[in-house]
């Protein structure tokens, strides 16, 4: 029991940790820009995908360094190009914008990459038990996922609360224009928290694909959630932005790893059915079935008692 | 230093600048004096790239109009907005780092010689902006424009709301960053600070300069002060 717990919970925060890093863009470019990026995930995939290309030929380290940059790189020039000129008709175009910037991305991956699965592997270097407890092995690259998205985590915390640069973000959030009066190139600094935050989804792509496997749907398996966990921490809020991501992770593990159901319930309550009636689908669902569901659940639950999310700021 | 030609501005459809003309010499204490409602606030918004100019506006000698706001401070023009934008959830130290232009202060000011200024700020450096009196927030704000070593401020209404002691103190602070050789547009509604430390002054009134002099042919003008000044 105490394995399974153990595990459950490791396997939680290296998926909270890696939703974190999506989310962390995600919330970064809604705090300063008003834009939610539905298409933020897809440059998830597209970290992925880029790494494997490179990987080919450089080797999964250059990868991991040059993919985040491209995926940075081409959603500063999205925001420049496109985003920027889309602003000016509302949050409406905005939407619809990102919207189909994601039918796009997933086309285009699809075109270039085809619609197979890809063989994205881990490196050697990585490839071997970290520790082995209980008997179970786990593995020194989910050592390494973690690693880095704690990384993202204090860097992003360090340069966005003690540095300048950071300082000057958080001001132009609230007061664009009065940081454009003291100097600072406002649409320049949006243009650099666009390319940053999609290359933080870039590189969750690139540490993600060899585990959760490289593939066009990987950006609607995530995407979705990544919504849900910065509703619930609240939108804007890199703090519970990270709060929900480890919180959705954990819950998913431990419904995955538990192997409480239905059965267990109605027989606590002293209450049995056949197994030939009509809704025996439904009283022997178990915990594990219901897992996907459970941070939409949750989602319900947040809106329902704390509409502004965990530690959201209701708008004056 | 400013020089404003034939200055037209509008809001939507409503022309409220309407052939605006003065300007501001180096080191000089200029106020630009008016009810409210006469396009005062405008003025200053549409030098900064607030709002959209049509007309002249040169600084330094460079025509800026139609430049963005970032480019127009960058070429030494400070602006202290009226409603002070202090940022609430910065502290004090941090307010006026903003101010800086690049990573290293550069110039005439730097942070110790701001606390040495205002003592007060000085006490208060790790304390939010939000939790300034009025007051405060007015200094920390001149501070941290001045961060930016501009040549030229632009302070609107920096008096209102504050107490008469705060306002003294407040005056002695523009003569001090005047004669550093930092010349000073002072919009204002209150003749008294304005008739104590400015060269020259200007009158507008629907959207046009109808007055230009000095504090003593101002303080003569009954006519001028009654019909554009006094409520």
């Amino acid at each position: 029991m105490l394995e399974v717990f153990i595990f459950a919970t490791l396997n939680g925060l290296v998926t909270g940790l890696l939703l974190f890093m999506l989310a962390s863009g995600l919330t970064l470019i809604f705090s300063m820009m008003g834009v939610l990026n539905f298409a933020h995930a897809s440059f998830y995939m597209l970290g992925a995908y880029v790494a494997y290309s490179i990987s080919l030929y450089f080797g999964f380290w250059t990868g991991l360094i040059v993919a985040p940059l491209i995926v940075g790189l081409l959603g500063a020039l999205i925001e420049r190009y496109g985003l920027r000129r889309v602003h000016q008709s509302g949050h409406v175009a905005e939407l619809v914008f990102t919207f189909g910037l994601a039918f796009l991305i997933e086309e285009a991956v699809q075109f270039f990459w085809g619609r197979d699965t890809k063989n994205y592997q881990t490196p050697d270097l990585l490839d071997f038990p970290l520790f082995t407890l209980f008997g179970q092995e786990f593995s020194a690259y989910r050592g390494f996922m973690m690693t880095i998205s704690i990384g993202i985590f204090i860097a992003l915390y360090y340069v966005l609360t003690k540095s300048r640069v950071g300082i000057i973000i958080q001001a132009a959030i609230t007061h664009p224009q009065t940081v454009a009066n003291l100097g600072h190139n406002v649409p320049l600094i949006f243009m650099g928290v666009f390319g940053v935050g999609t290359a933080l989804a870039g590189l969750a792509g690139v540490i993600a694909g060899p585990v959760l496997t490289t593939f066009p749907g990987m950006a609607t398996v995530l995407g979705s959630i990544v919504f849900v966990i910065v509703v619930i921490g609240g939108l804007g809020s890199l703090a519970g932005a990270f709060i929900a991501s480890l919180m959705i992770g954990l819950l998913q593990s431990y419904a995955i790893a538990s192997d409480v159901g239905m059965p267990d319930l109605l027989n606590l309550l002293g209450i049995s059915f056949a197994r030939d009636h009509p809704l025996n689908d439904l009283w022997t669902i178990n915990l594990p079935q219901i897992a996907p569901v459970l941070p939409f659940l949750l989602l319900v639950l947040v809106l329902i008692f704390r509409p502004t999310g965990l530690l959201g700021k209701r708008e004056e | 230093m400013l020089k404003v030609s034939d200055l037209h501005a509008y809001y939507g459809k409503s022309h409220i600048l309407q052939g605006v003309n003065f300007h501001v010499g180096e080191g000089e204490i200029v106020s630009l004096l008016g009810r409210n409602g006469v396009g005062r606030s405008t003025t200053v918004k549409t030098i900064m790239g607030e709002v959209a100019p049509q007309g002249s506006i040169e600084f330094k000698g460079q025509e800026i109009a139609g430049k963005k706001s970032f480019e127009i401070a960058h070429l030494g023009l400070g602006y202290v907005p009226e409603n002070r934008d202090i940022f609430p959830s910065l502290t004090v130290r941090q307010n006026l780092v903003l101010g800086m232009k690049s990573n290293k202060p550069q110039g005439r000011w730097n942070i110790e010689e701001m606390f040495s200024m205002f003592p007060n700020l000085a006490e208060r450096g790790d304390v939010h902006g939000g939790a300034l009196s009025g007051g405060e927030q007015q200094m920390l704000c001149m501070c941290r424009t001045l961060m930016g070593d501009p040549d030229m401020i632009m302070i609107d209404e920096p008096t209102e709301g504050l107490a008469p002691k705060i306002v003294e103190q407040l005056a002695q602070l523009l003569q001090e960053i005047a004669n550093r050789g930092v010349s000073i547009l002072l919009v204002e509604q209150k003749l008294s600070i304005a008739l104590k430390i400015s060269k020259r002054l200007y009158v507008m009134g629907h959207g046009k300069i109808v007055y230009e002099g000095t504090p003593e042919s101002l303080l003569k003008a009954d006519d001028v002060r009654g019909e554009w000044l006094e409520v």
